[in-house]
């Protein structure tokens, strides 16, 4: 059953062109998508850089309109995980309140609230101690944890990644994409992870939908275009991933 | 507050304003007379030991009356300051985060009270109102709140495109949450550095009021209004303007040596170099 549904997402940005020139221009970031994300899934959303890739995510969680189309979220306990850990955290709160303010807003949550941030903090393997810290004090990854913690404490059945791992070295990525996925099968997440990574996505996604200026070119299981692309411009990015692997 | 140690001249700035919070809060144990108190024996006496910084044309006791009157220029420069910070943060918070019309509205309505010269205006108000300390400290706030509110928009505008701001929102926040908890204690900073300097301007507004004779009225001592009362004595009692009038100086000077100092600590850039060069 589906969970996320969308359907014709349009959505454009006016930019000014610069002082001299008069006149807005467009630029059209989302451009007819329509896609459906499985029950505890990870759908796979990979394009070049300004393709429209965060805009569709912030639209599925609904903190941006799109111009026309409809979004059909089949349950209220979302969340995101960004790319930029040092953007993504309060950098003038503590651990404990940036990882207990999903449960503050959310109403009826607020019993245990100690006892429940203590446990994720498990879950993400960082520290009690951690909790009376300000954010600065950690490193990348470990911040990418506590925002990991951010997301899971509130029981989310729907997660975006946007990036989460771009910003980290490697060898720290491979923790945290271990980590998302111990975390999806724990709880029964889904997740729609988003990357231009095409090594990361092969390593987390049951299905991938390929995206080109504000389109989706090629959308189907992980194997099969992995194995099988159709799309030129799928072939195109596969070509282009190193032979490391 | 290390920091403040290692600045030798904030430092020095900080030990001012200490010593005259002191005066404020114990001014009955540090004046040396009842700062009322008339004493026609020795009236417009020179510095001594029995007045240390010599007596007024009633014979009161300037050094006392220099210590009553810091009560009323510090809470001047803390309230009005005070209101001014709050009525900014207020403004421009909502027109930072809300943009839009709001924004114009709000944006159009400060430049309109910034065509007004702020002295100007002041003047204007208190020759309707009665010149009260409370309506001297909400008059300077009411009039000197638009730079704050254009400098926390400021911030507001590139702090509110972060992602932990669109984390607040998924999760569910409305806007008042995300004002309160995210945007006002991360846009804080160069408001207080504006609030420090802003005191001291506000003790020298006070005191070109009681100056002019419209500002805190006569007997309750301020520093505008002893150095006003010095005037016509100029020629022959030099320490009736001169002491208030240094007290005037060195505060707003303290003020604003406080507020630099703040500024460099605040601004990541000065700070990073000063780290660099320490090493
Ligand atoms: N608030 C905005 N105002 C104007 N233009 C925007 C805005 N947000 C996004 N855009 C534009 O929309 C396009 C798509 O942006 P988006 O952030 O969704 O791309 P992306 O695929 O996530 O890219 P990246 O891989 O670099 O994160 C870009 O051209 C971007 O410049
Ligand atoms: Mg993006």
């Amino acid at each position: 059953m589906a969970i996320v549904e969308c359907r014709d997402i349009i959505k454009y940005f006016s930019v000014q062109r610069g002082y001299l020139k008069k006149g807005a221009g467009v630029v059209k970031a989302l451009d007819g998508v329509s896609l459906e994300i499985e029950e505890g899934e990870t759908f796979g959303l990979v394009g070049e850089s300004g393709c429209g890739k965060t805009t569709l995510g912030k639209i599925l969680l609904g903190i941006i309109s799109p111009d026309s189309g409809e979004v059909l979220l089949k349950t209220k306990e979302k969340q995101a995980i960004f790319q930029d850990p040092y953007s993504s955290l309060d950098p003038k709160m503590k651990v404990r309140d940036i990882i207990s303010e999903g449960l503050i807003l959310k109403k009826g949550s607020k019993t245990r609230l100690l006892e429940r941030i203590e446990k994720v903090l498990d879950v993400v393997r960082l520290p009690k101690g951690s909790l009376n810290k300000y954010p600065h004090q950690f490193s990348g990854g470990e911040r990418q944890r506590i925002a990991i913690a951010r997301a899971v404490v509130t029981e989310p059945e729907f997660i975006v990644c946007d990036e989460p791992v771009s910003n980290l070295d490697v060898t720290i990525q491979l923790q945290i994409l271990k980590l998302l996925k111990e975390i999806q099968e724990k709880f029964r997440i889904t997740y729609l992870f988003i990357s231009h990574d095409l090594r990361v996505i092969k390593f987390m996604c049951d299905r991938v939908a390929v995206m080109k200026d504000g389109k989706i070119v090629e959308n189907r299981g992980s194997k099969e275009i992995f194995t099988g692309p159709v799309h030129p411009y799928t072939k195109l990015l596969l070509s282009s991933i190193p032979r490391i692997f | 507050m290390k920091y403040f140690f290692k600045n030798r001249l904030a430092l020095i700035g900080f030990i001012f304003i200490t010593i005259i919070l002191a005066f404020a809060l114990f001014a009955p144990k540090i004046a040396t007379h009842n700062p009322a108190a008339i004493d026609t024996k020795s009236i417009l006496s020179g510095p001594s030991n029995s007045h240390i910084l010599g007596t007024d044309t009633l014979g009161r006791d300037i050094f006392s009356r220099i210590v009553y009157g810091s009560r009323i220029s510090l809470s001047i420069g803390f309230i009005a300051v005070g209101i001014s910070v709050g009525i900014g943060i207020f403004f421009g918070s909502i027109a930072g985060y809300y943009g839009g019309k709001i924004d114009s509205i709000i944006m159009r309505f400060i430049d309109i009270c910034l065509c007004f010269p702020t002295f100007f205006l002041i003047l204007a108000v208190i020759a309707l109102v009665e010149p009260s300390i409370f309506n001297i400290m909400a008059i300077i706030g009411l009039t000197s709140w638009m730079g704050i509110a254009r400098l926390i928009r400021a911030e507001i505008l590139t702090l509110k495109e972060r992602d932990f701001i669109s984390a607040s929102r998924i999760m569910g926040a409305r806007g008042s949450w995300i004002i309160l908890r995210h945007l006002i204690p991360n846009a804080i900073g160069p408001v207080l550095v504006s609030a420090t300097l802003g005191m001291g301007g506000a003790i020298l507004i006070e005191s070109s009021l009681s100056f002019l004779g419209i500002g805190v009225q006569p007997p309750t001592p301020s520093w505008g209004n002893i150095l006003m009362d010095g005037k016509s004595t100029l020629g022959v009692a030099w320490w009736l303007t001169v002491f208030p009038g240094i007290f005037i100086l060195l505060t707003v000077l303290a003020y604003n040596l406080l507020g630099e100092a703040l500024r460099d600590l605040l601004e990541p850039r000065i700070v990073a170099n000063e780290r660099i060069e320490s090493k």
